[in-house]
């Protein structure tokens, strides 16, 4: 069952990310403030060259490959990722050899056209910038990157409608689980919602999401909510912290300014 | 229709990044100013409704395909275009860093063409307008259909325009939007029929939960918002067009930036700057035949570039791993 697959494996994600993030290594503990504008940079550079550097995009995947390795982060998981990515990327890219014939460069002999160089950077720019995405949520809980945007004055209002989707994503998750298990065992065979029930199915979900809404907000309430999520906690900025944003920023500019 | 990092160029990212900004700042300030406080946490939880209805399949009737919902419009409608959207600003950054749908650096673009067109033309611009006469099924439907095949359309319209400033595509702009427009009437619909479907039901259960209608009408307020929203899009479209400007005069295209370089035309080399530059390389650059300008080839595309960033890579890849085999060593 294909809807069965999806929402299954969307559960398993997201525990799965929970679990990578919870460790205890040292990527880990570096400051989410100082990752999440690294992985930033990282994504900002790599697509900022041009479609036809294939050379310079090769050399900024030091960054990825590097963290992979050191951080002990698993290179399959993020490689699963880019199945949502790949398609889109593929349906653009695999043209270019076709529109773009220029010979740019000749490999042992071989003419290499614009359009191979172009869809190859394509590729490799899809994966590096999935890997640096992966790379901070594998090893940033999303209550430490809150607390980061938070540092970074993004409005409570925001973070607090973040965390608040993120804790009920697995809960209405499991409630999809469960009225699709209902409505396939009283529909079986069926390959999705009937059209007669378009409406229902999902309205009814809603109802009692809002519902559920209502609750949560009279316990949030009694358990003294004003309006922000508690997200102060042990995370303070070290040296260690600071030198590794430093290092990857001077690294990064370097390879993409200064080496060419 | 999420956009991934690798097809989009920054200064497309930060133009939009900085639209959707400005109409998230906008809603952070309607919902704060809103009495209701419930409408936080009420906002969240619908949030991670509209995740978890996206990933119903809905069959398609005399197809034997399935549809899907994005959802913006039908939050929109409970929720308010304002709160509807910072809740799927909510969504779309969990897609994107939980389910790699949709980039980091792309989200600017990723919320102004799935939750603002979603949000507000659907569910604030169409659904005002439609239901402004008088509520009934008949004009629910209308305004759901309309509404979300106009902001599918506007936001396969935006997507096309982003990638072909991005400059990543060989695909001629109107190829690429004579294959995104179709499409996505034929999704805008299934999307419209879905979300009629929904509003209709609720309409009928619990009619009061309905934004722009009965008690919870907004009209009074909503020449101003549609004042608001209509000062949005101009914006964005005297931005936009400067970006398109930008990169009509300033910057050459990556081919021509390319023959530039093997031609070696570039300006300005012998400068002071040049000079230091010329060494520096000439000390780093393992491969004689690297970059310099007015060598055979521009830098990434010529075999030893490549073969040279490659062996850099490879490089840091063994270093790493033997560092991390130390430190296992160091910790048994």
């Amino acid at each position: 069952m294909e809807m069965a697959d999806r929402i299954h494996s969307a559960i398993k994600d997201v525990h799965a990310l929970d679990n990578e993030a919870g460790r205890d290594t040292w990527l880990n503990r570096v400051h989410p403030a100082v990752k999440l504008p690294v992985t930033l940079l990282f994504i900002a550079l790599t697509a900022s060259y041009s479609k036809y550097d294939l050379g310079g995009v090769i050399r900024v995947t030091v960054y990825p490959a590097a963290l992979f390795i050191l951080g002990d982060v698993s290179f399959g998981q993020a490689m699963k990722r880019l199945r949502f990515v790949l398609p889109f990327v593929l349906f653009l890219g695999i043209l270019n050899p076709f529109f773009d014939r220029t010979v740019m460069m000749n490999a042992a002999g071989i003419p290499v056209s614009g359009g191979i160089i172009s869809m190859l950077t394509l590729m490799l720019k899809a994966f590096n910038t999935v890997s640096a995405a992966y790379l901070l949520i594998a090893t940033t809980s999303i209550r430490k990157i809150c607390y980061a945007l938070r540092k970074f004055h993004v409005p409570k209002i925001f973070v607090t409608e973040l965390l608040l989707i993120y804790r009920y994503i697995i809960l209405l998750l499991q409630e999809v689980e469960r009225i699709r298990d209902a409505y396939q065992l009283r529909a079986p065979g069926k390959k999705g919602v009937a059209l007669k029930a378009w409406g229902s199915l999902p309205g009814l979900l809603l109802l009692r999401s809002a519902d559920r809404a209502e609750r949560v907000y009279q316990s949030m309430l009694l358990r003294g909510f004003q309006g922000e999520y508690a997200l102060k906690g042990s995370e303070k900025l070290r040296a260690l912290d600071l030198l590794y944003g430093f290092v990857w920023a001077g690294v990064l500019v370097a390879l993409r300014f200064v080496v060419l | 229709m999420h956009m991934a990092d690798a097809l989009i160029a920054p200064a497309v990212a930060g133009t939009m990044a900085v639209c959707s900004g400005v109409v998230a700042a906008h809603s952070i300030r309607t919902v704060r100013l809103s009495d209701d406080r419930k409408n936080i946490p009420l906002a969240g939880v619908m949030g991670a409704f509209v995740f978890a209805a996206q990933m119903i399949n809905f069959s398609i009737p005399g197809t034997g395909s399935s549809g899907h919902l994005t959802g913006g419009m039908m939050l929109a409608a409970v929720l308010g275009p304002e709160a509807a959207f910072l809740s799927m600003i909510g969504v779309l950054t969990i897609q994107c860093l939980f389910f790699a749908d949709g980039g980091l650096l792309a989200l600017g673009c990723n919320i102004w063409n799935m939750a603002f067109y979603g949000c507000f033309i659907g569910g604030g611009l169409i659904w005002r307008a439609i239901l402004k006469g008088g509520i009934s099924k008949k004009r629910i439907t209308a305004a759901s259909i309309l509404g979300c095949i106009l902001s599918m359309e506007l936001g396969a319209l935006s997507v096309t325009i982003e990638t072909t400033l991005s400059g990543i595509t060989e695909l001629p702009f109107n190829v690429f939007l004579g294959a995104m427009l179709p499409i996505h009437v034929a999704i805008g619909l299934v999307e419209g029929l879905i979300t009629a479907a929904v509003l209709c039901f609720i309409y009928e259960t619990r009619p009061e939960m309905l934004k722009g209608i009965g008690k919870n009408d907004v009209s009074g307020s909503s020449r101003m918002k549609r004042g608001t929203v209509i000062t949005v899009i101009g914006v964005a479209a005297a931005v936009v067009g400067g970006v398109v400007s930008l990169f009509a005069s300033g910057l050459p295209d990556g081919l021509e930036w390319s023959v530039e370089r093997v031609a070696g035309e570039v300006e300005g080399a012998g400068g002071g700057a040049y000079t230091i530059a010329e060494r520096i390389q000439n000390f780093f650059a393992f491969l004689p035949d690297y970059s310099f300008p007015g060598s055979e080839s521009a830098a990434g595309t010529s075999v030893s570039g490549i073969v040279g960033s490659a062996m850099v890579l490879i490089l840091v890849v063994a270093v790493s791993w033997l560092i991390r085999s130390f430190m296992k060593q160091k910790q048994s």
